[in-house]
């Protein structure tokens, strides 16, 4: 007689999907964004050639199932709130630990103290989990997002002198643009930026990686967020930083802001830069 | 296009212009962090680098049937290896630094004084570099660094990158930097 799989057991399986998914395939969004760049792009310049060979790959890693990038990066789940009893933490560890045993996440994860691998990307804190409320009722949704974009990703407290940046929108688009112009190529350009514009600096951070996770052809419901969305991508790509930093007119594919609300006391900016291999999904249970 | 193959001739190498796209063919190894540091803390290495092209990355690799396999293979950030590259590139005499992001100024001196280029391959285009890299040959290091950081030697066809730092004391990324940050400047013109 067939023995029938626990509900844990197909929970565990669509998750693991989910992961190979995401892994070896970028939204559709983020891979019409790259082809309508690439016509921008002069021809025979290197930023067509960078853009070409990224195109290639995006075709070739959903053909083979194979990761987009080697770094499979840092797994953030965004689980529903409702979904707390059912999709625990020891169901998505057990999902990743499958993932990496079949090789579509890399051992990407280092104990920090003993430096050591932790070869199932499994351990109190990794894959990080974040339970939402009321952000779309019964879905996972997973970021994976590389060291090299995270390494570029920054927070300002406002006022920021140095960039006579003040609080307020103005002061949000010079911090945002500093940080554009200082990540250069290295989080692997062209880039999404997720921003929250406020929040402490632990949500801050939560809420702009929360903005990734944005369709890149959506639009900002608050009006003066949308403005200044549409203003930042159009001045950043005027830095001519270009794929991969080699020059070019495509710096950011897009901008996504959100706000959190703020102490009197703090205004963070907080800039998430995510590479054009921006693996994000969802699935609805 | 300019196509290199291994062993990479000093000649061949001063010839190439930042900004022209080469296709790298041959011998090439992985080297990142771990390697870089157990290189400048003294460490024996594994190969002899003379007229060879050190590969920043740290691939996803597979065992299938006792041959390793690469699944992924796009390059890793190279500003972390600035402070070892220069007398990496002097006492090895290694002609291709490949990686992405670009370098500092010692390792642009260091390349225009003893004939080596720094290649920028696509970041992230783990898929596409996968093909290109026909075999592996070896892997040194394996148990001590671990698969990411292991110096693996691959044979590549096609590989294809962009001169970024020629051999001439041209960077593309000083240019970009420069150019970017006068922009900026016009974009957000400091008030009072």
């Amino acid at each position: 007689m067939e023995r029938k799989r626990k509900p844990a057991g197909r929970l565990v399986d669509r998750i693991v999907r989910l992961i190979q998914e995401t892994s070896s395939s970028l939204p559709d969004d983020a891979e019409q964004a790259i082809r309508k760049a690439l016509r921008r792009e002069t021809k025979g310049s290197s930023a067509r050639m960078v853009l070409e060979t990224i195109l290639r790959n995006v075709e070739l890693a959903r053909t083979d199932g194979t990761p987009v990038c080697q770094d499979t990066g840092t797994l953030t789940f965004f689980v529903s709130e409702s979904l707390r009893r059912r999709v625990t933490p020891a169901v998505l560890g057990e999902a990743v630990a499958r993932a990496s045993a079949n090789g579509w996440l890399r051992r990407n994860t280092i104990d920090s103290v003993t430096g050591r691998s932790i070869d199932t990307n499994v351990c109190p804190g990794a894959p990080v989990i974040h339970y939402v409320e009321a952000k779309g009722e019964g879905t996972i949704s997973l970021l994976m997002k590389g060291g090299g974009s995270e390494n570029m990703s920054r927070q300002f407290s406002l006022p920021d002198a140095s960039i006579d940046a003040g609080r307020d929108l103005e002061g949000v688009r010079r911090a945002v643009l500093t940080a554009v112009q200082q990540a250069q190529g290295y989080g692997c350009a062209p880039g999404i930026l997720g921003v929250c514009v406020g929040g402490d600096r632990a949500s801050g951070y939560e809420e702009a990686k929360w903005q990734l996770l944005r369709n890149l052809a959506d639009v900002n419901p608050d009006p003066a967020l949308a403005r200044l969305e549409r203003r930042i991508l159009r001045e950043a790509n005027t830095l001519g930083i270009g794929p991969m930093g080699l020059g070019g007119k495509t710096t950011l594919l897009a901008v996504k802001i959100g706000a959190r609300p703020r102490v009197p006391a703090s205004f963070f900016v907080t800039v998430a830069y995510l590479c054009w291999a921006a693996r994000r999904r969802s699935i609805a249970l | 296009m300019t196509t290199l193959t291994y062993p990479f001739r000093e000649a061949d190498v001063r010839a190439l212009r930042a900004g022209e796209t080469v296709s790298v063919n041959g011998t090439i190894w992985t080297g990142r962090d771990r390697f870089h540091k157990h290189f400048a803390d003294g460490g024996r290495l594994p190969v002899d680098f003379r007229d060879g092209a050190l590969y920043h990355c740290g691939p996803v690799v597979v065992q299938d049937g006792g041959a390793w396999k690469v699944v992924a293979g796009g390059p890793t950030t190279s500003v972390r290896e600035n402070a070892y590259e220069p007398d990496f590139i002097a006492t090895t005499g290694v002609r291709l630094i490949i990686g992405k992001g670009g370098m500092d100024d010692k390792t642009l001196e260091a390349c225009r004084k003893h004939g080596a280029v720094y290649l920028q391959a696509v970041g992230g285009a783990a898929a596409v570099t996968a093909h290109a890299i026909e075999r592996v040959a070896n892997v040194y290091f394996l148990d001590e660094f671990g698969a990411a950081e292991a110096c693996w030697e691959f044979e590549v066809r096609d590989f294809r990158c962009v001169v970024a730092m020629d051999s001439h004391g041209v960077s593309l990324f000083a240019r970009v930097a420069a150019e970017s940050r006068r922009r900026l400047d016009e974009l957000v013109p400091r008030r009072k």
